[in-house]
């Protein structure tokens, strides 16, 4: 593989040193700290040069030419050398942890930044969206945009020292004085060149990296795919090939670090060996003595290792900008739902819906029409469809996850988009088709940190017929479920997350095919409970259910049938199955599917 | 029924033993390797060069009454020489390194994905697959990033700390002695604190992964967030979560520079007392000016290594445990072989035959007992039984997925373990319940059942399905990308592209593991029917979801509790009223109402 074109595309440099102003005017005083450590850091390197130079000269030589020990010279030439030294940790020290703190406190406040407009921005927003970007903004992404903080006070403190140094060489020989503005410069730009040969190497390998990765993992996830067609050869063809691609570019960094790792750790020791050729005529024609010749290469030797810093941060800087683009993607998104100021009246007693011609687009699909109903206080009304038909866009609309494109949907005559923020949730719950349950105990994902006393919570798992599972559940309410918890059945996670709902004693239920999972006749329990469970005028919540069985939809006081994202039927029933084959074919061809399923799968919830 | 996995072992091997263990196995590491370490050593030997220089420099141009100018160019020139020269062997040894490393890891990555392929179900699964990627990823690469860098340092930095320590013999033992009992105490110190930076990046790692976690469910659950309004509360979740990520990131921080400092301290320290001890020393005419001064000069090698020590260290930790994951995929044996000299089933439609088969997961319960069963060729027979049954384990054994604990399982004579993987995997398919799809074309998916087949013969697959029409709605036709695990398409639709593989695999014996549980019910009936024409002719085993696929079947075995309890034709069988295939029956019926 040849070095593809470089990755970066022109102006790169540029904007990320935007990305790092933007992170010290976030983080004035602690790159402040940061960067005078660092600005120590770097005189102290170059008074250890001085130390070492006047030693030799006061000490080191007269002892020597003398035979004879000044002990007071030599105790101060102790303790200057250690005295600078402990400078220079203390530099040392500021710039590492001031970058640490720096670099960590700005990925934290990123993080929450993201974190936080993911909350905010609404589900079409989500849907758009795959799950793992929004990961990878949140985690990788911050990363890469802040990676460069942790060597850029260190490469600050490393221009100012270089820059001091000069000066420094200047005012003691203009010769050496040119070896070192011809070898450090050099040796930054060495650095400069190798990180624009590398970074396109590393890209590609980090792509391979990811390739190699990801074929390991679809061709585990189908190991019983390949096992039972006899493919394990070729899949570890396929594997083997990508991983020798990986080498080879991997090959390749090794032929580029071979190239500029000696070269950038010979340069300063040729520049020393310069020095001394120079130096030792400039000593012998007096422009010179041996203490200062000492400095000078000594200045060299610890220089050589700080100036790759500026090589650090520059190398960094490609990803931090792409790293911070995605983040500003997130951070700019557009589309917040609107919230008005109205707070429906808290009573008890079931709402009125309305949905008044809602119709609903999605990719360039009309997906619902012109779809309007009403559900009285305290009915039922049965969603019935095809899949694909609209019903969950249609829950989501009816607990404004979503915003009609035309039309509206009304709680007790009230726009829901005039509801101030919060207040939907107050009047509807929505259990929605696929379960989510948080790394939490089941008290937490029922109450969501609401303070209900236990008595309400085990009444709501009463309710949704759950009471009976958790009370075996080794710690009952305070079971931790979810991800890393307790593995609950398809079932029980369903009537965990329809207590959910019934604990906020909701007075619009939306069902979205919430119970499929439950044994059809613990769901029948469930519906009958809800209508017992009355609000204060004795009346039980409004429900809207989507649903697929035949029991359930016959509890519904009105059936709407929706095909093809518009209503197509409504009535009862027993009037829909007299009147409509077609209505009759849909609710027989599921339940038929659906009867011979849960014949078969018995067992498997009602045992779980 | 609950599988308990078959974890793959991981051996309590030393660190040592684990290494030349590793590269017993992996024969690219050691090809050249004593090349490498020669390169190694004479890579660092520029390193000494400039405190031999300035030592010549000074004692024989500086001081002294008559400065030997040509004796110090001509050290210097041979300094400059010996630079350019280690600079060399340091370039061949990076690019040696890298090839031989790069070689053996590319190498041992391979044999473990083959070793995993391998290995029976019992050890795939879905819990485990995470963990085994990152045996043939992430483990692999922390043991060459450790080889790279972390390797390379402790071996350039060993043969650093051996040359400086020679030459500083030669000039002065006296001040050798000093160095070393400056550094030393480092050395121990270096192990203690390695063992707080581990714990404290462990604790980084730890933290990440629950941030994430918190991050995940915050868009995972977006619209139960929204949906009850409980932004606030899972906001500060994920505050408390990054804050914590936070604290343990910067106590690592503080732990790695800490370390670092000390090692800057000590360098201080010893050079300090080089010069005291220096200078009674050049007083008495011990030493020369030169050689002190070349002395403090080999001071500053001993500071890089030490300071790295510590990462360095931690980094070979993890390479070990990286290495040692690894090797533990490729000892663990592989439990259901391929026989070395396994024979050819007979051609022809298969016969089957369960020779008192019982089978138990490793550390569970026995699933089925002792299980006696005759199937004809060409007979077309539904297994049914309620979930946990273990019906789907009969179907694993009849393919040898998996092998019984005891009994035999017999394909038209051949016991399945005499039988050639090459011939059983040609002649006998499962399509199971998951449909799992390449993340390629549709068409491609369908060509892993046959590698050979032409785009008409795929073509022709789908119609003699019935499935032309669904083929022809797709957008771009086979060409159609079906995403990753074939998401792009509904579980029913991956199910009849899974079919359609099967169909051009053109098996003698096909086992159907509900793989039209999720077709919607009008395609089901047509597939139904497509497959009553593909399986004509060939022995058929299908595992039943719907009773209806038992009506039509030739005979229905039904299993009950590990058990064959029944088997006959569907109207025989509902003859028996108390039989647990008419009680099947009747729930069903009572449900469909």
């Amino acid at each position: 593989m040849t070095p593809s074109a470089p990755a970066v595309p022109r102006g790169t440099l540029r904007r990320g040193f935007g990305v790092l102003w933007v992170a010290v005017r976030e983080e004035p005083r602690v790159f402040a700290v940061s960067a005078a450590g660092s600005a120590l850091f770097g005189l102290t390197t170059i008074a250890q040069a001085y130390v070492f130079g006047a030693v030799t000269e006061r000490v080191i030589v007269p002892a020597v030419e003398q035979g004879r020990v000044d002990h007071a010279a030599l105790a101060v030439a102790f303790l200057a050398i250690v005295g600078v030294a402990t400078l220079k940790v203390v530099g040392i020290l500021a710039r590492r942890l001031g970058a640490g703190i720096m670099q960590y406190r700005l990925q934290a406040a990123y993080r929450r930044r993201v974190t936080r407009r993911y909350l905010q921005l609404p589900l079409s927003w989500h849907q758009q969206h795959p799950t793992g970007q929004l990961l990878s903004n949140a985690g990788s992404d911050v990363e890469a945009t802040w990676y460069p903080i942790a060597p850029f006070p260190f490469a600050v403190g490393v221009v100012f020292m270089l820059v001091v140094s000069l000066g420094l060489l200047l005012g003691t020989d203009p010769v050496l004085a040119l070896v070192g503005s011809v070898v450090f410069p050099a040796i930054a730009w060495l650095t400069v060149v190798y990180s624009r040969r590398m970074s396109p190497l590393m890209t590609r390998a980090q792509h391979l990296r990811a390739e190699v990765s990801g074929i390991a993992h679809e061709s585990f996830d189908g190991a019983l795919v390949v096992k039972t067609l006899g493919r394990e050869a070729s899949e570890t063809e396929r594997f083997g090939d990508k991983a020798l691609e990986l080498r080879d570019v991997m090959t390749d960094v090794g032929r580029v670090r071979g190239l500029y790792d000696p070269l950038m750790e010979s340069l300063p020791t040729l520049g020393v060996l310069v020095v001394l050729w120079v130096g030792t005529s400039r000593v012998g024609s007096g422009a010179l003595d041996a203490g200062e010749l000492v400095r000078v290469a000594y200045l060299f030797t610890l220089l050589a290792f700080p100036v790759r810093a500026l090589g650090w941060v520059l190398n960094e800087l490609p990803r931090s900008v792409v790293g911070w683009d995605r983040v500003q993607r997130v951070l700019r998104a557009e589309g917040d739902q609107r919230h008005g100021e109205v707070r429906l009246p808290a009573t008890s007693s079931p709402t009125a819906l309305h949905v008044a011609g809602v119709s609903f687009r999605y990719g360039g699909h009309d997906v619902l029409s012109g779809v309007a109903f009403t559900v009285d206080p305290g009915r039922t009304v049965a969603v019935v469809g095809s899949t694909g038909a609209g019903k969950s866009t249609l829950a989501s609309l009816l607990v404004r996850l979503l915003d009609p494109v035309t039309g509206a949907v009304t709680y007790d005559d009230v726009d829901v988009r005039e509801l101030a923020p919060g207040a939907v949730a107050d009047v509807a719950a929505l259990v929605p088709q696929t379960t989510f349950l948080f790394d939490d105990t089941v008290r937490s994902n029922v109450t969501l940190g609401a303070d209900l006393p236990d008595e309400e919570v085990w009444a709501a798992l009463r309710l949704a017929q759950a009471d009976g599972f958790v009370a075996a559940l080794h710690a009952g309410l305070d079971t931790v479920v979810g991800e890393r918890g307790t593995t609950l059945s398809g079932g029980q996670r369903q009537r965990l997350a329809l207590a959910r709902a019934l604990v906020r004693r909701p007075r619009l239920l939306v069902l979205d095919d919430a119970t499929s999972s439950v044994d059809p006749r613990v769901e029948q329990r469930i519906l009958a409970g809800l209508r017992e469970a009355v609000h204060d005028d004795g009346r039980p919540s409004t429900v809207v259910v989507v649903a697929h069985r035949r029991a359930t939809i016959a509890l519904a006081d009105e059936v709407v049938v929706v095909e093809r994202g518009r209503v197509v039927d409504r009535g009862s029933h027993e009037q829909l199955l007299q009147r409509s084959a077609a209505y009759a074919d849909l609710v027989k061809a599921y339940e038929r599917a659906e009867a011979e399923r849960a014949a078969l799968a018995a067992g498997s919830e009602v045992g779980a | 029924m609950t599988a308990v996995p078959v974890p793959v072992g991981e051996t309590e091997r030393g660190s040592f033993a684990t290494l030349l263990h590793g590269l017993r196995l992996t024969p690219e590491f050691r090809a050249g390797l004593g090349r490498t370490l020669l390169l190694a050593v004479g890579a660092t030997a520029g390193r000494v060069v400039v405190p031999v220089a300035v030592q010549q420099t000074i004692d024989h141009g500086l001081v002294g009454d008559e400065p030997d100018l040509p004796l110090v160019r001509w050290a210097v020139a041979a300094a400059t020489a010996a630079v350019l020269v280690t600079a060399l062997a340091n370039y061949l040894m990076n690019v040696r390194l890298y090839r031989t490393t790069e070689n053996g890891l590319a190498a041992l990555r391979t044999r473990a994905f083959r070793r995993v392929h391998d290995l029976s179900l019992l050890h795939q699964s879905a819990e485990r697959r995470g963990s085994l990627v990152s045996r043939v990823t992430g483990d692999v690469d922390q043991v060459s990033t450790f080889m790279q860098w972390g390797g390379l340092l402790i071996l350039v930095s060993a043969a650093q700390l051996l040359l400086a320590s020679l030459l500083m013999l030669v000039w002065s033992w006296q001040l050798t002695l000093v160095v070393y009992a400056c550094f030393l105490p480092l050395l121990f110190a270096v192990r203690a604190f390695q063992r707080r930076l581990h714990t404290a990046y462990r604790a980084v790692r730890e933290r990440v992964g629950d941030m994430l976690g918190a991050i995940a469910e915050s868009v995972v659950g977006a619209s139960v967030i929204r949906a009850y309004g409980v932004q606030d509360r899972t906001a500060r979740r994920i505050d408390a979560a990054v804050a914590g990520t936070q604290r343990a990131q910067t106590r690592a921080q503080t732990i790695a520079a800490a370390t670092f400092s000390t090692g800057e301290l000590t360098a201080a320290v010893a050079t300090g007392a080089v010069v005291v001890v220096g200078v009674v020393m050049g007083a008495g005419g011990d030493i020369t000016v030169g050689q002190l001064v070349g002395f403090l000069f080999l001071v500053t090698l001993f500071v890089q290594p030490v300071q790295l020590a510590t990462e360095v260290l931690n980094e070979a930790q993890n390479a070990v445990a990286g290495l040692r994951r690894v090797l533990a995929v490729l000892d663990t044996p592989t439990d259901v072989a391929d026989p070395a000299d396994g024979v050819d089933l007979p051609p022809g439609p298969l016969a089957v035959r369960f020779d008192g088969v019982s089978f138990a997961y490793p550390r569970g319960p026995e699933v089925l007992h002792d299980v006696m069963l005759e199937i004809a060729p060409r007979s077309r027979v539904a297994v049914v039984g309620e979930t946990g049954s273990g019906k789907t384990t009969l179907a694993k054994l009849l393919t040898r997925l998996m092998d019984p604990t005891r009994g035999t399982v017999l394909l038209s004579g051949q016991p399945l373990p005499s039988v050639s993987f090459a011939s059983l995997r040609q002649r006998v398919v499962m399509v199971p319940q998951d449909g799992f799809l390449f993340d390629t074309t549709v068409g491609e998916n369908v060509r892993f059942g046959g590698p050979g087949a032409t785009d008409d013969d795929l073509v022709l697959a789908f119609t003699e399905l019935g499935l032309a029409d669904w083929l022809d709605q797709l957008p771009q036709g086979l060409a159609t990308p079906v995403g990753e695990r074939g998401e792009a398409l509904s579980v029913g639709e991956r199910q009849l592209v899974a079919v359609a593989r099967a169909y051009v695999a053109d098996p003698d014996l096909l086992v159907l593991d509900e793989a039209t549980s999720a077709v919607d019910p009008a395609t089901e009936v047509r597939l139904q029917r497509a497959l009553d024409s593909l399986t004509r002719g060939r022995t058929t085993v299908a595992i039943a979801h719907r009773l209806s696929t038992a009506e039509a079947a030739d005979e229905v075995l039904v299993v009950d509790a590990g058990r064959v309890v029944q088997r006959g034709p569907h109207a025989d069988l509902l003859r028996d009223r108390d039989g647990v295939y008419a009680r099947l029956h009747a729930s069903w019926l009572a449900q469909s109402r």
